[in-house]
């Protein structure tokens, strides 16, 4: 239960965490922490205007996402606790809740008939298509490496094979975990949130026609999906034995160096061209598959 | 008795050429309706008692023998999955059918229907015969009747075509089935099914196996053998599509099931074979049905990916068996032949579907269709869940199976040796890519056909069609969303029949822990639905309070959009071209505008995607056949004078051999 609130309230600072990062980092003032909470609370206030070529999912679907978002967040665990609900191969419904989310996502955007988010929508599709496999990968390797198929029970028996090597290999589960997060909140070097050229985005062209409540769903659901995977490096770095007042500090401290990596990135990497985008993707089903080659040592199967 | 009743059926059946045009489709559904309530029953025998197997021996009198019906659990299963798709299919076409009464003539009605009935007894015939020649007779029955059914709209040579090569393709499958039947039949005296255990024990299991596999894999249409389904699906109406695609399809499963049950040796190799062909039909069917621009064409396409599915969690299964591993045997076999249920129910949904909107849009082609959710809501609803659930997602039942398959594979890895988890990496990592792809498919094939705005006169004048379309497709639709949300009263049972008919130990902690997964997954897909359900009811009351106004999609700054610059399907799946380009091979065919033309003149553009394995397994070689029989041609003169010549040629060529003892 502690690790869903956690989730929720790193939510609320990590997105002004990041803005604040990329405002010091090009030297100017910036908006405040709060900026981004504030801007949700604006979105409330105001009314909303809709396309006449939108039907029913264009309405739905941004509760649907940010709906799946929650439900995703429900079984990622905390320190030695269990999430909320764990079962085996929690991991698969967690990502095909997010699929499903960005499925709607998705199909909200050809549901506008508009060129632009078209072209967004198909995007989004094929990176994240391509980015799937990746992460299966790495989540088999935790299942390999642990012998447990649910996110609790691989987290929680993380640190206790003994074996010092899995330092090595956490270091890359981390970075691949820092790279889908990436891909799937649609952040650097995969697409910009910040371009202003229709032409060149992919997350911020396919929301185009959502205003008011709407949008600000998406971005609560941006918001926690970055809390999400920055809870999934914790539980990845962060040995489940320690106290719960340490663990809890020791939370919010990879959330808050997670928003810097992030923020730092952002500020000094250029995105990539767009057609490089899915060899880039590609490159991590293969830094996944060598994590597995890792732990077939680890394992003593090879060598 | 019910025997009695289902073969007297079967003899009525053909009064459905006697009746008057418009009663004979309430014929056909009565004597279906009968024949399932006599089916059903066999059905629960068999299922209510622990591995009853039910043996039923109606006496023929015209062939003054008797024949054997055998009703295991497994039959069981499959019997059930018959009847659902064939009923609905049949409610489906009663309004589907109804354009077509003015056109063709009761002839046509009659043989179609008869078909459609026969179809469904060949069916349920093959899950209930064991011996070799009553199999194939039923068998080929199947194939009979289904050609009939893919040629309803003759008049269309395109489709005559199809459904001959459908026909032809049919038979080179049913060849192996009979060699690999004459071979069990020379070794042990016995062509059957209940020979295959004895014929295993003294003898190379692989050999016989991959002629079965052959047979029954044209059937269910793996890659390479699934040149007939992209074909044979779009020309056959929809309802029939629906249950050649739902059901049929799966006999071949049934057939390789069935032959799996009882081999004994070489199941590593085999399991591996079976693994890998599915990884492949599996991708291949997918990729390509994303470059589909033909709505039917692209699900037929769709049956191929699902089929590797399918095939993926049998692999799983007798490698697991070969293996030992119990765990991963029963979570693979279940979770393939939940997919069998699973894709029997929504890929029938999405054909109809498919089906309504070609009869009110009268095109099946995605660029010329759009914005028909507004026009056809149900059909659209009905086409988005189906497309969610064959997309695997939750809380629909597509979810369920591929979650069985994945959770065998993820239990099996960390006991696995190393090449054990390099193929179940391997195998991990292509389903992942399996349903990424499917979901760029559908959200292709959803968004392009029902959202935005029409693409065409024909799309803009779409109408929703009839109740009587409507109602059947809410059997499948319910069945969906059951299986989704209540898994685990599915699940068990099929947990128990899997392991009885694989003999696997069923271990209570295996089974148990994934049955209370389930309950878990209910409990979270429960959660998620209400959390939906209270953000909308939020949403409407917080809308109400704000200002709300409609206008045109933002555009940019550019006002004057119209349907054409939307997005289109080729467009959609261009990048992903770009990157399949190697194993899809679309060629485009534009003439390029040269240097000095300052105004381009009008200009087409055409791109083609080919089934390069139709290419190669197909096309070239008969075409290479042909090319060879029309130089042989040369011989057909047309006088009379070199035709005695001929056999003037051949008489001598006799006489030569048998003086030299050459025959």
């Amino acid at each position: 239960m502690a690790g869903f609130f956690l989730i929720l309230i790193t939510a609320f600072f990590f997105p002004g965490i990041i803005l604040r990062i990329k405002s010091l980092a090009s030297g100017r003032r910036g908006p405040g922490v709060f900026q981004p909470v504030k801007d949700i609370r604006v979105l409330l206030r105001k009314g909303s205007v809709f396309s006449n070529t939108t039907g029913l999912i264009f309405q739905i679907a941004p509760a649907i996402g940010l709906a799946g978002i929650l439900c995703a967040a429900l079984v990622i665990p905390f320190a030695d606790q269990k999430a909320i609900i764990s079962f085996q191969g929690d991991f698969v419904f967690f990502s095909y809740l997010l699929a499903l989310g960005k499925f709607f996502s998705i199909i909200s955007a050809l549901d506008t008939g508009s060129s632009f988010e078209g072209m967004g929508a198909n995007r989004e599709a094929l990176f994240s298509m391509l980015a799937e496999p990746a992460f299966f990968v790495l989540l088999a390797t935790f299942a390999m490496l642990t012998g447990f198929t649910s996110f609790s029970d691989i987290f929680n028996h993380f640190y206790f094979s003994g074996n010092h090597y899995v330092l090595i290999y956490s270091i890359i589960g981390v970075y691949l975990f820092i790279q889908i997060a990436m891909i799937e909140n649609s952040r650097l070097p995969v697409d910009d949130p910040k371009t202003h050229l229709e032409l060149t985005m992919i997350h911020e062209v396919m929301i185009l026609d959502n205003s008011g409540f709407d949008k600000a769903l998406i971005h609560i659901g941006s918001y926690l999906k970055f809390a999400i995977y920055g809870a999934l490096l914790y539980n990845v770095i962060v040995p489940s034995g320690w106290s719960i007042f340490l663990q809890a500090s020791l939370f919010l401290a990879v959330q808050l160096i997670f928003a810097v990596i992030i923020g730092f990135a952002e500020s000094f990497r250029a995105r990539n061209k767009m057609n490089k985008n899915p060899k880039f993707i590609l490159t991590l089903t293969v830094i996944a598959l060598i994590a597995f080659m890792i732990i077939l040592i680890l394992t003593e199967k090879f060598i | 008795m019910s025997a009695q009743i289902f073969l007297i059926l079967l003899f009525l059946s053909v009064t459905v050429f006697l009746i008057s045009k418009p009663y004979k489709y309430y014929f056909a559904l009565f004597i279906l309706a009968c024949g399932i309530a006599v089916s059903s029953v066999w059905c629960f025998d068999s299922l209510s008692g622990t591995g009853k197997i039910l043996i039923i021996e109606p006496y023929i009198p015209v062939l003054q023998k008797s024949i054997t019906f055998t009703v295991d659990r497994l039959s069981a299963f499959f019997i059930i999955v018959i009847n659902i798709t064939v009923l609905t299919g049949l409610l489906y076409a009663g309004g589907y059918l109804r354009p077509y009464y003015p056109a063709k003539n009761a002839l046509r009605f009659s043989i179609h229907y008869f078909s459609y009935l026969w179809l469904w007894f060949s069916m349920i015939m093959v899950v209930l015969i064991r011996d070799g020649l009553p199999f194939i007779i039923v068998w080929e029955i199947m194939a009979l009747s289904s050609f009939f059914l893919v040629i309803f709209d003759a008049e269309d040579r395109t489709i005559m075509k199809t459904g001959i090569s459908y026909l032809i393709q049919m038979h080179a499958g049913m060849f192996f089935i009979l060699i690999a039947f004459l071979l069990i039949g020379k070794a042990t005296g016995e062509m059957s099914f209940n020979a295959l255990s004895i014929y295993f024990s003294h003898h190379s299991n692989l050999l016989l196996f991959i002629l079965f596999f052959a047979g029954f894999g044209i059937k269910a249409g793996f890659i390479p053998f699934h040149t007939w389904l992209p074909e044979a699906h779009p020309a056959a109406p929809s309802h029939v599509s629906g249950v050649m695609s739902g059901v049929m399809i799966k006999m071949g499963i049934y057939g390789i099931v069935r032959v799996l049950i009882s081999v004994q040796y070489d199941l590593l190799i085999i399991g591996v074979i079976i693994l890998v062909v599915s990884l492949i039909s599996g991708i291949l069917g997918v990729m390509m049905a994303i470059v589909q621009h033909d709505l039917k064409r692209l699900l037929a396409y769709h049956s191929i990916e699902n089929i590797g599915i399918i095939g993926i969690g049998i692999g799983l299964g007798v490698i697991g068996m070969a293996t030992g591993n119990p765990a991963m045997s029963l979570l693979g076999f279940s979770g393939g032949m939940l997919h069998v249920l699973n894709h029997s129910l929504f890929k029938s949904m999405l054909f109809f579907t498919a089906g309504s909107v070609y009869q009110s849009a009268h095109t099946r082609n995605t660029e010329q269709l759009g914005g028909l959710m507004k026009r056809m809501p149900y059909t659209s609803v009905f086409f988005l869940i189906g497309s969610l659930a064959i997309c695997g997602l939750p809380p629909f039942n597509g979810f369920i199976s591929e979650y069985l398959i994945y959770l065998g594979m993820f239990k099996s890895l960390s006991a696995a040796n190393l090449y054990q988890s390099s193929g179940l990496i391997v195998s991990i990592a292509g389903l992942a890519l399996i349903g990424g792809l499917a979901i760029f498919c559908f959200t292709k094939a959803f968004g392009i056909v029902f959202l935005g705005e029409p693409r065409s006169e024909k799309a803009m004048m779409a109408v929703e069609v009839k109740k009587s379309m409507i109602l059947p497709q809410l059997i499948p639709l319910a069945f969906i969303v059951i299986i989704g949300l209540a898994s685990v009263y599915f699940v068990r049972p099929l947990f128990s029949i899997m392991a009885d008919i694989f003999h696997i130990p069923l271990m209570t902690v295996a089974a148990g822990a994934s049955l209370s997964s389930l309950t878990q997954i209910s409990l979270l897909s429960g959660i998620f639905i209400s959390v939906i359900v209270i953000i909308l009811i939020y949403r409407y009351f917080h809308l109400r309070s704000k200002e709300v106004s409609y206008g045109p999609t933002w555009g940019c700054g550019y006002t004057a959009g119209t349907a054409r610059h939307q997005y289109t399907a080729t467009s959609y799946a261009y990048n992903y071209n770009h990157l399949a380009k190697p194993v899809i091979g679309t060629t485009k065919a534009m003439k390029e505008i040269a240097p000095d033309e300052i105004f381009p003149g009008k200009r087409k553009f055409e791109s083609h995607s080919p089934d390069f394995i139709k290419d190669l397994l197909i096309d070239k070689p008969v075409n290479r056949i042909a090319g060879l029989l029309k130089r042989i041609a040369v011989m057909q003169t047309g006088l009379i004078q070199h035709y005695i010549l001929y056999a003037f040629i051949f008489m001598l060529l006799l006489f030569l051999l048998t003086y030299l003892k050459l025959i």
